[in-house]
């Protein structure tokens, strides 16, 4: 087992430069999750920790070690593909040995090993299969199957669920974190869907184009963002952010969406009166009142999915979210009142967009 | 079937008007007159060839003579004749050997070409150029490469000192037969090559990304990986080259015509030169018939060999 630490990486394409500097440091046997939008530099990264990109400049190291110049045999890692990259001319059996029968290994600790690693996959039937005769499961399973048998110090998952249907992605999600607590070993996992990584991750990271916007546990980036990027990335249905003005008035802080709606705060985290200001609150954070006080929203489409019930509103034109564990049941055109509830409300300076 | 019904409910089928109306709505009947233009052309331009070659290989028709049945004559004369089997023995190492080289050096370019380089798209034209160039050409290029007086090679190996004399390239029975044998290989590798490149492109980056972190280094994962998902398509290149090969005809008879003593005769050349030149139809079709069992054999034995493999059957997804 390894931590894996990254230094000041930058990783240029050409005069293309896609990573702008990444510091991230992946203590060891944790499950760190890379996630971002599509194009933001997640598996630029994860293939130059593989050792399957050159890195422009900065270090990585693994274990203590400096890779940068390590070819991927040496570093001591296994990968999980996005298409799981099987060898359709081998059968499971084989795929799984293959790393094995390359570091000539005895053919009954090969065998051995690979049964073992099929068992805690579920794959003992099927070692006799070629890939095209398996499911998307099963294969992503082999994949998987490929990985372990090798006993690695990091593993490196480079979105191995988005190919699976909603369904099974909910259940290799859960087999993964499973294997992962089983063989306690350094795993960083690339995803671009916050919901994996939030259920997932010990320790999340946030990207966008090349640069880290945020780095912490998953609830402390969904209680905490940063910035408005985080906020509305984690967490789903995505945050609330209303565009206002900073009110000071005999020591009392509010935000006013305009002359007639506004919000009390209860306190003015350094932001002077009158200034631009965005507040954050998430659907599932607004409280109905039922009275006169609260923000007044005009309810245009009710949402209910069976365990909560979505409500889009208007907020002086601007669309607005709700999620309500009760089953409300407004009709659309109604106006009703809403509260933040008290600790949850978030404040980002209009201007950096950085949290306050 | 929906269309039989509603036809027979349209139309009400009397006992004698009906065979026409019967017929236009049969679906046998109905394919097997969509058929017919196909297997007409078929018949007229490819089995009517093969079968009178076939036949007249059992006749003594000589040009401009008609002639009759003889049987297995033919054949017979020709197990007696050293001139056909030397011609059996050149066809086999002509094809053999040339296919070899063309397997080798094809593979080997189409993975040269398969990687990331410069002026890429250039060099697979000029890899191309062997195969564009029409075949009588090149064989004339040849001819001359090969001159006995004014060779290139020799003039060049003559002026590095490291021969004295011109080589007789196409003099000399054996050094005919490895000249012809150069030439072709010349002539096939672009096939190979580029066929075998279009194979390597299928093959996913990703599998030599794992295999990397498997462990394997260029070399296994040519052996590995490359090799094995190549084997369908390296069969049926490998298939038509050695059945070009082994018909061979225009290379030899441009350069060679059969000669020296018969050293550079192919079944082909000798079939033609009895047919045509010395105008025993009859035997020279015995000598063209006696081609098609080993042609045959070829093509069964990539078939069944190495065509179809098992990991590519199964699943019907992707
Ligand atoms: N080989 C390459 N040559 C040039 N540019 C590249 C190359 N590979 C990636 N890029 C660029 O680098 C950026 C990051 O790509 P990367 O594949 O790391 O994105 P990603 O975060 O994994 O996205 P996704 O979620 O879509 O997989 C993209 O803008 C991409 O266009
Ligand atoms: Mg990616």
């Amino acid at each position: 087992m390894a931590s894996v630490d990254i230094r000041n990486v930058r990783k240029s394409f050409g005069t293309t430069e896609v990573l702008h500097g990444i510091d991230v440091s992946v203590p060891d046997q944790s499950f760190t999750v890379l996630v971002g939008p599509s194009g933001c530099g997640k598996s630029t990264l994860l293939r130059m920790i593989a050792g399957l990109e050159e890195i422009s400049s900065g270090d990585i190291e693994i274990g203590g070690r400096v890779v940068n110049k390590m070819p991927p045999k040496q570093r001591d890692i296994a990968m999980v593909f996005q298409n799981y990259a099987l060898y359709p001319h081998m059968k499971v059996f084989d795929n799984m040995a293959f790393s094995l029968k390359l570091a000539k290994v005895a053919p009954d600790l090969i065998n051995r090993k690979v049964s073992e690693a099929a068992e805690v996959l579920n794959l003992t039937e099927y070692l006799d299969r070629y890939p095209r005769q398996l499911s998307g499961g099963q294969r992503q399973r082999v994949a998987m199957g490929r990985a372990i048998v090798r006993d690695p110090q990091v593993f490196l998952f480079d979105e191995p669920l988005s190919n699976l249907d909603a369904k099974l992605r909910v259940q290799m999600r859960t087999e993964i974190k499973e294997l992962h607590q089983r063989l306690s070993s350094t795993s960083i996992y690339v995803t671009h869907d916050q919901i994996e990584a939030m259920t997932m991750a010990d320790q999340i990271v946030v990207m966008r184009d090349g640069i880290i916007e945020q780095i912490g546990a998953p609830l402390e980036l969904y209680d905490r963002p940063h910035n408005t990027f985080v906020a509305g990335f984690i967490g789903s249905p995505a945050m609330n952010i209303i565009q206002g003005r900073m009110r000071l008035e005999d020591g009392k802080a509010s935000f006013q969406v305009n002359d007639e709606i506004e919000m009390p705060l209860d306190e003015a985290r350094g932001v002077a009166n009158g200034a631009d200001v965005l507040l954050g609150v998430r659907p599932e954070h607004w409280t109905f009142t039922n009275g006169q006080a609260g923000v007044p929203l005009d309810v245009s489409v009710v949402e209910p999915t069976g365990a909560d019930t979505l409500v889009v509103c208007k907020l002086d034109g601007h669309e607005v979210l709700a999620s309500f564990k009760e089953r409300y049941e407004f009709a659309p055109g109604e106006r009703i009142r809403l509260t933040p509830s008290p600790g949850n409300i978030h404040l980002f300076d209009a201007a950096t967009r950085e949290r306050l | 079937m929906a269309t039989t019904t509603e036809a027979e409910q349209v139309t009400p089928v009397g006992e004698d008007s009906s065979w026409y109306e019967r017929l236009k709505h049969n679906r046998n009947w109905l394919g097997f007159l969509f058929m017919v233009p196909a297997a007409a052309i078929l018949l007229v331009f490819l089995a009517y060839p093969l079968g009178l070659g076939v036949w007249l290989g059992f006749t003594d028709v000589k040009v401009g003579r008609p002639g009759q049945f003889v049987g297995f004559d033919n054949y017979a004369w020709l197990l007696e004749d050293d001139v056909f089997w030397l011609s059996v023995f050149n066809t086999f190492l002509y094809t053999v050997v040339a296919s070899i080289f063309k397997f080798a050096i094809g593979l080997w370019l189409a993975v040269l070409l398969n990687r990331h380089m410069p002026f890429k798209s250039f060099l697979r034209a000029i890899v191309l150029l062997p195969f564009i160039v029409p075949t009588v050409l090149s064989a004339l290029a040849f001819w001359w490469i090969y001159d006995s007086q004014d060779s290139v090679i020799s003039w060049t190996l003559i002026e590095m000192g490291l021969i004295e004399r011109p080589i007789d390239f196409l003099g000399d029975p054996n050094n005919a037969r490895a000249s012809v044998i150069v030439a072709n290989i010349w002539r096939g590798i672009p096939f190979v090559a580029i066929t075998l490149l279009a194979g390597l492109q299928t093959i996913s980056p990703s599998l030599y990304e794992a295999a990397t972190i498997d462990g394997a280094n260029e070399w296994q994962r040519f052996w590995r990986i490359t090799l094995p998902l190549l084997t369908p398509i390296i069969a049926v290149v490998m298939t038509f080259s050695v059945l070009f090969t082994f018909t061979d005809f225009q290379l030899i008879w441009v350069m060679t015509r059969g000669g020296p003593i018969n050293a550079t005769h192919l079944m082909a050349t000798l079939s033609y030169q009895r047919a045509i030149i010395g105008g025993s139809l009859g035997e020279g079709a015995a000598i063209a018939t006696a081609m098609i069992p080993f042609l045959l054999a070829a093509i069964l034995f990539s078939y069944f060999g190495l065509q179809r493999r098992k990991w590519q059957q199964g699943g019907v997804d992707d």
